[in-house]
């Protein structure tokens, strides 16, 4: 007898012998779970059903869980030049030398000056593989900013490169930026949507359980902050931002701005579901027994739409992503030394550079997949929490 | 209806008030001001400035009064049609604008045509042909195109134009009709220019409103009066195009309200990025320079157009759809 976890359960024929004594059929322990099981348990299922959305949850929980060790994992440190392989194009990693299997290896790079052009033109030194160092020392890092180390997963062989993304234009590596981009480009969402939620959520909860005048001054400051172009208020915000803010301000800037737009949608969903509930038998019912405003939506409101929160502020978290991604690639956003997906992109702002360089243009891989994978789960929660779908 | 209109027109013009306020305080937000930079700027070149010439430009440029009344100022100019002075520019604000004006309208009008063009047929085939691949393979285009930022389409267009062509598809026309007159050659040359823009700028749009109208088609096709009509014996065109796509076109419509402000500031960043003659640009500059009646009064002139655009919108809906105008009466 097989437990499936399918929703809703499939209709199960018990093949053991029919046991007349037996006080419970074989099939009702199937069904039982599923008429037992909790809300967040039924919209999980529901959710499991999503492959798509599934397969993306799973991108995200590895992405996020990266950026905990993205020293670890990055070959060079943030910062490091190597300013002999400046624009080097990717490394190909091989296995397979003179026709024998040697363990992974590169190529060292060479590189001929145009003194024409003034460009470099790299080549492979196909005679001499170098293979990879793995859990070796390499650069210098300090772990969180904490713990001093130089392990890293992968290192870069001795007296050669691991350019596996290809360098920058002060030969940094591409890969470790991207790794190190994810830190700023993946929490910046987050952190945003976290500020959004907390302002939509007590403003438009004050304004839907109160109503009255608390309800009409919160209309009109909603009314008014949608009504102003987006991209434009977003452009004028972020240039309002002064120049000599330490990085770390201006991220906060930056997430501050994107919340403060991001909210007044969210404060009119809260709103308009607290006025329904409101009027729903079972909070007349508290009401009557004495319940306390403070109970009552903590208790009988809030969960009854949170779910709906919940899979709106992960269909809003990817455009918090590219909105940085914008306005950073704009100069307008994050500036370096703090590397976000958005300013490593803006090191591809001309047609000069991506003709010559296409890889610098490698980090829109990562904002494109995270965008994806957000949009994919926030569809797959949203199909998943209502329950008159199916 | 009428009270209606009355009172959404005494809101608006509340709004527009208190948008004044808030675009003035941005602008005025990083420190110091155009002149502080001018005059920066000045000094590195080498010419002395001297304090009096510095308190006369100040004068000049009314930078030396009070905020308030270089808000009430600016205001009171707005209100005779004055949109101000571009420092940046050494023109009328009004000029400035006017000068791009025609391109942006050309550019962005195209966008909203191609936006509408492609999202209106192939809603309707996803809906219609729900979970098929067709409908799959063109959602799954959609998702694509909704995560791609656009500007990053921009450049590759770019990348695979140079790349396969040889040729520079940036602008919107050959460089030697830039300041020619405009004749048959020149619009050849502005038409095999703009396709790309458009197609840059349309796909986060397009996907957007595939997926809207997919949705609300889709709410309609499964309700039960499209059931009925079909047991009736409707012809299957007759049956989608009478009822389910009439209330799947709100979108639509709701977006009007967006499109007026978009058309005129055109997108911003794939302007900047493809170096197009349009406003986006001229924002950005205006807003980094700190040129602030440029900044201030576009930013206004685009304010009004979204209260304007938002009230025309509600306006058609509530023509359009009777059960939005009886439940605003009710």
């Amino acid at each position: 007898m097989s437990l499936t976890r399918s929703f809703p359960p499939e209709h199960f024929v018990s093949t053991d012998p029919f046991d007349p004594d037996a006080t419970v059929a074989a099939g009702s322990i199937v069904s039982e779970r599923y008429a037992k099981a909790s809300q967040a348990k039924l919209i999980w299922w529901r959710f499991l059903r999503h492959k798509v959305a599934v397969v993306s949850l799973v991108f995200l929980a590895l992405a996020y869980l990266s950026i905990l060790f993205v020293e670890f994992l990055a070959p060079y440190a943030q910062s490091t030049r190597n300013t002999d392989f400046i624009f080097a194009p990717p490394q190909q990693v091989h296995f397979v030398h003179d026709g024998a299997f040697v363990a992974p290896f590169v190529y060292p790079l060479d590189y001929q000056l145009d003194l024409d052009t003034l460009q470099r033109t790299y080549s492979e030194d196909t005679s001499r593989p170098l293979p990879l160092r793995f859990f070796c020392s390499g650069d210098a890092y300090a772990f969180w900013g904490l713990v001093e180390a130089e392990t890293h997963l992968v290192c870069p062989p001795e007296g050669g490169t691991l350019f596996l993304l290809g360098s920058d234009r002060l030969g940094r590596d591409m890969l470790s930026r991207i790794l190190y981009g994810a830190r700023i480009s993946l929490t910046i969402g987050l952190v945003g949507v976290t500020l959004s939620f907390i302002l939509g959520i007590t403003i438009g909860g004050l304004a839907g359980y109160f109503g009255g005048w608390v309800d009409s001054v919160v209309q009109r400051v909603t009314e008014i902050l949608r009504s102003i172009p987006e991209l434009p208020l977003w452009l004028a915000l972020s240039a309002a931002l002064p120049v000599t803010w330490s990085p770390l301000l201006v991220y906060f800037g930056i997430t501050l701005i994107l919340a403060l737009l991001d909210w007044p949608g969210l404060a009119r969903a809260v709103r308009s579901k607290l006025f329904a509930l409101r009027e729903e038998d079972f909070v007349t019912a508290a009401e009557m027994l004495g319940a306390s405003p403070r109970r009552i939506i903590a208790r009988h409101l809030l969960p009854n739409f949170m779910s709906h929160l919940i899979a709106s502020a992960s269909l809003s978290i990817p455009t918090m992503i590219l909105a940085e991604t914008a306005l950073s690639f704009l100069g307008l956003g994050l500036r370096p030394p703090i590397t976000s997906w958005g300013v490593l992109l803006s090191e591809a702002q001309n047609i000069e550079a991506v003709a010559l360089y296409p890889w610098l243009l490698l980090p829109m891989v990562p904002v494109v997949l995270t965008v994806l994978a957000f949009s994919f789960v926030g569809d797959g929660l949203r199909d998943a929490i209502d329950p008159y779908q199916h | 209806m009428i009270r209606y209109l009355a009172g959404r027109l005494v809101t608006m013009a509340f709004t527009l008030i208190v948008i004044s306020v808030l675009v003035f305080v941005i602008i005025q937000l990083p420190p110091g001001d155009y002149l502080t930079s001018y005059i920066a700027e000045i000094r590195a070149q080498g010419i002395d400035v001297t304090v009096d010439k510095i308190a006369f430009l100040r004068e000049q440029y009314g930078l030396d009064k009070p905020l308030w009344e270089q808000y009430l100022v600016w205001v009171t100019g707005l209100l005779h049609g004055d949109l101000g002075y571009s420092f940046e520019y050494n023109q009328p604000v009004a000029d400035v604008v006017g000068e791009r004006m025609p391109m942006t309208l050309l550019l962005n009008a195209a966008t909203v045509l191609f936006i509408y063009l492609v999202s209106f047929p192939i809603g309707i085939y996803s809906a219609t042909h729900q979970y098929s691949w067709g409908d799959h393979g063109l959602s799954f285009i959609g998702f694509l195109g909704l995560a791609t930022p656009n500007f990053l389409l921009a450049l590759i267009l770019l990348y695979l134009a140079n790349v396969w062509f040889g040729t520079s598809i940036g602008g919107l026309m050959d460089p030697e009709y830039i300041d020619a007159p405009w004749s048959l050659d020149k619009a050849a040359s502005v038409a095999s220019h703009l396709w790309v823009p458009v197609l840059v700028i349309g796909t986060a749009g397009t996907a957007g409103m595939i997926r809207r109208l997919r949705a609300n088609l889709l709410d309609e096709l499964n309700r039960q009066y499209v059931v009925t009509a079909r047991a009736k014996g409707l012809s299957e065109r007759r049956l989608l195009f009478k009822y389910p796509l009439r209330m799947a076109l709100n979108p639509f419509i709701a977006d009007l309200g967006n499109l007026l402000p978009q058309i005129v500031s055109g997108s911003v960043i794939i302007s900047a990025v493809m170096s197009l003659p349009t406003t986006g640009p001229m924002l950005l500059a205006s807003l980094r320079s700190q040129d602030m009646y440029l900044a201030g009064s576009f930013l206004m002139f685009l304010a009004v157009l979204t209260v304007v655009g938002m009230f025309v919108s509600d306006v058609l809906l509530a023509l359009l759809d009777p059960r939005i105008r009886l439940g605003a009466r009710a």
